[in-house]
């Protein structure tokens, strides 16, 4: 089983690796931030299946941080944008 | 017993594994950014969801399982607030293609 569970880590990680490409063809700086956000939530489902899979419990928790961390990276984004066209405006 | 919990993890974790794909090929693959934030949340929610799913089978005790459903509903929370805020920032930049 917990070969399985490796095996699914790595095409999740691989996979949203992949994702990755995004951040450079953009063409937004809001396209750019998702792919960002896509790795935060593969990112955390890989470590949950490595925290099962190499009987590592405390990986959960810090799936659970990055879990918060990824939801304030878009948070801090947003109200960039919004304050620099604020500015402009 | 355990031959079908762990049959029902691997069945749950593929279907995760495959939504975490679809939102890889729909961020690289659609057209715009609010159709691109469509593909990005079936993997935050459904991807994430049943990766724990998965996962639930294969816990030992209460408080293990507790803590995997609250990391994926953390996420769900998250998801859900960011995916608001990032659609009205992509609005407001106007469309780029």
């Amino acid at each position: 089983m917990a070969d399985f569970l490796l095996a699914a880590a790595g095409f999740v990680l691989v996979t949203v690796a992949v994702g990755l490409v995004r951040i450079l063809s953009g063409p937004g700086d809001a396209d750019r931030i998702m792919a960002a956000q896509l790795f935060g939530t593969g990112g955390i489902a890989a470590l949950l299946l490595l925290a099962q899979a190499m009987s590592v419990p405390a990986a959960i928790d810090v799936g659970l941080v990055l879990g918060l961390l990824a939801a304030f990276v878009s948070v801090a984004f947003v109200k960039g944008v919004t304050r620099s066209q604020a500015d402009e405006a | 017993m355990s031959l079908a919990l762990n049959g029902l993890t691997i069945v749950a974790v593929c279907a995760g594994a495959f939504f975490f794909l679809a939102g890889t090929v729909g961020l690289l693959r659609f057209p715009d950014a609010l159709s691109r934030l469509h593909a990005l949340t079936k993997a935050d929610n459904l991807g994430l969801g049943l990766v724990v799913l998965g996962l639930l089978f294969q816990v030992g005790g209460v408080f293990a399982a507790l803590k995997l459903i609250g990391v994926w509903l953390l996420t769900l929370l998250a998801a859900a607030t960011v995916s608001q805020l990032l659609a009205r920032a992509a609005r407001a930049s106007g469309p780029h293609e």
